[in-house]
């Protein structure tokens, strides 16, 4: 399954995944439809390479990590309710004009490492995104888990260098992904490179 | 009823759908243990039926998530971060350009000896040629960016007295200003080990060493203190870890307390005594 409303496009001269909607950061645009540059967000790399990530129109999403909403404005232009949690107001700032054009993007000033925080407005979700550079990744998407549908998908990135900046990258994800094992059962798992370095594509399902 | 009992967990719970005041507080302050079917509790509650419920959601996330990131941007802290970098930009633009003007007038004064009075007295000299003109001008906006950076530091002096009373009394306005700024924040100050705060702003040696090979840096951003940068080489890392040990302890006292504790400040002064006296030994 993939989204109608991601499709491959040509727009000034670049060729890639585009969505439909309000432009957000500058991003090349014909047409009503926006470049999604790979560059600037991880899911997209998941979504170029075709990974089954569970995304699909009107999916209900929680995005955990949404920085200024580079990546959850793509999201929100295809998915139904998308849940955008961000934990430092400087980029929330930039979010919130994202989410203002955007009528099913719920922005939340919250923690993604205390999900009761959140709980009591978050419905249950078919997939959860998470992009949050902080050491515990694992735990976060651990602590996140109840918030998946049964049949849901946990798409993350994980990033060394938040987790420890003197190892090796290699060891570091080994680490993460058996800390994941003990929740989900991981059906995907490759390097984001060339696009992010030192990061690691995660598809996983509920165990 | 299970479904109503749960329902009241949610952030609709009790709330009049017209009323965003309350939705947006319920949105910021409340909790729950487990995520549930929220709009379909708030249909059958009589909250509001899914689309509405969804539009209504919109608007209390936006605004209770408006009204935090104002307040949490507006801390005091904050704006003391904001203050300082801005002190640093000005001083850094203002050197930059003074560099510029001493080039541009040497080309046209083989004898200008280009310090701040010179700038001064260049700014309001009356331009003879276009080009001359230009020069002026820009030793005229030299001279506005130093009054800049001085109302700056004035304003930063006030604010970080006020913000942290006790690691401003320890390490000075502009030192505890860039300490708060390096960490993000007091709170987030105070949460970090005295060994963190002694090498803040030497984060690039500090991996360095990290990664092996290098040595651990003996300070960062610290070192522009008295106390570290007038005490001997030899003795330099003694004093580092000692005032950066105060620093933390000021740091949390001011976030945690608030209040002055003189105590602290003749902590340090008799600690940094004893180094300074291995010296005469």
């Amino acid at each position: 399954m993939s989204p109608d409303g991601v499709a491959r496009k040509s727009i000034d001269g670049e060729t890639g995944l585009a969505t439909e909607g309000e432009p957000v950061y500058g991003e090349p645009t014909a047409d009503g439809w926006r470049l999604w540059d790979r560059s600037r967000s991880k899911l997209a790399v998941l979504l170029d390479r075709e990974v089954e990530t569970g995304l699909d129109d009107g999916s209900t999403v929680l995005y955990l990590g949404a920085a200024s909403g580079t990546t959850v404005s793509h999201v929100a232009d295809f998915a139904g309710p998308t849940y955008a949690v961000e934990f430092a107001p400087r980029p929330m700032r930039d979010l919130l004009d994202v989410a203002a054009d955007r009528e099913n993007l719920f922005p939340l000033l919250k923690d993604a490492r205390e999900p009761e925080s959140y709980a009591h407005v978050v419905e249950p979700v078919d997939v959860i995104v998470q992009d949050v550079a902080i050491r515990g990744q694992a735990d976060v998407a651990l602590a996140n888990r109840q918030f998946l549908r049964e049949d849901g998908r946990l798409v993350l990135s994980v990033k060394a260098r938040s987790e420890d900046v003197t190892r090796d990258p290699e060891a570091v994800f080994e680490e993460v992904e058996e800390r994941l094992a003990e929740g989900y059962e991981i059906e995907y798992a490759e390097s984001l490179e060339p696009f992010h370095d030192d990061h690691l594509g995660v598809v996983a399902t509920p165990e | 009823m299970t479904h109503d009992e749960s329902a009241t967990d949610g952030w609709f719970a009790g709330i009049d759908p017209g009323d965003t005041d309350a939705a947006q507080a319920a949105v910021r302050d409340g909790s729950a243990t487990a995520p549930r079917d929220w709009p379909t509790l708030a249909a059958e509650s009589g909250f509001a039926e899914r689309e509405e419920y969804y539009r209504l959601l919109h608007e209390a996330t936006m605004a209770a998530t408006r009204a935090e990131v104002r307040e949490r941007e507006q801390a005091d802290d904050q704006q003391l971060i904001h203050a300082i970098r801005a002190l640093d930009d000005c001083q850094r633009v203002a050197n930059e350009l003074t560099e510029r003007v001493g080039e541009w007038a040497g080309s046209q004064d083989a004898d200008a000896d280009v310090d701040d009075e010179y700038i001064a007295a260049l700014a309001e000299r009356e331009p003879d040629s276009p080009m001359e003109d230009r020069l002026v001008s820009l030793a005229d906006r030299i001279v506005g960016l130093q009054e800049e950076s001085r109302s700056l530091q004035t304003v930063v002096e006030s604010t970080a007295t006020s913000v942290a009373p006790n690691l401003t009394a320890l390490a000075g306005p502009e030192l505890a200003a860039r300490l708060i700024a390096l960490a993000g924040g007091l709170d987030e100050l105070a949460k970090k080990p005295a060994g963190t705060v002694q090498v803040l702003g030497a984060e690039d040696a500090l991996f360095a060493h990290l990664r092996g090979g290098a040595p651990s840096p003996k300070h960062g951003i610290i070192y522009t203190h008295e106390y570290v940068r007038g005490t001997r080489p030899e003795d330099r890392g003694s004093a580092a870890r000692a005032l950066a040990g105060k620093l933390a302890i000021a740091a949390r006292v001011d976030n945690y307390a608030g209040e002055y504790r003189p105590e602290l400040e003749a902590e340090l002064d008799d600690r940094m005594e004893r180094i300074r006296a291995r010296e005469n030994q």
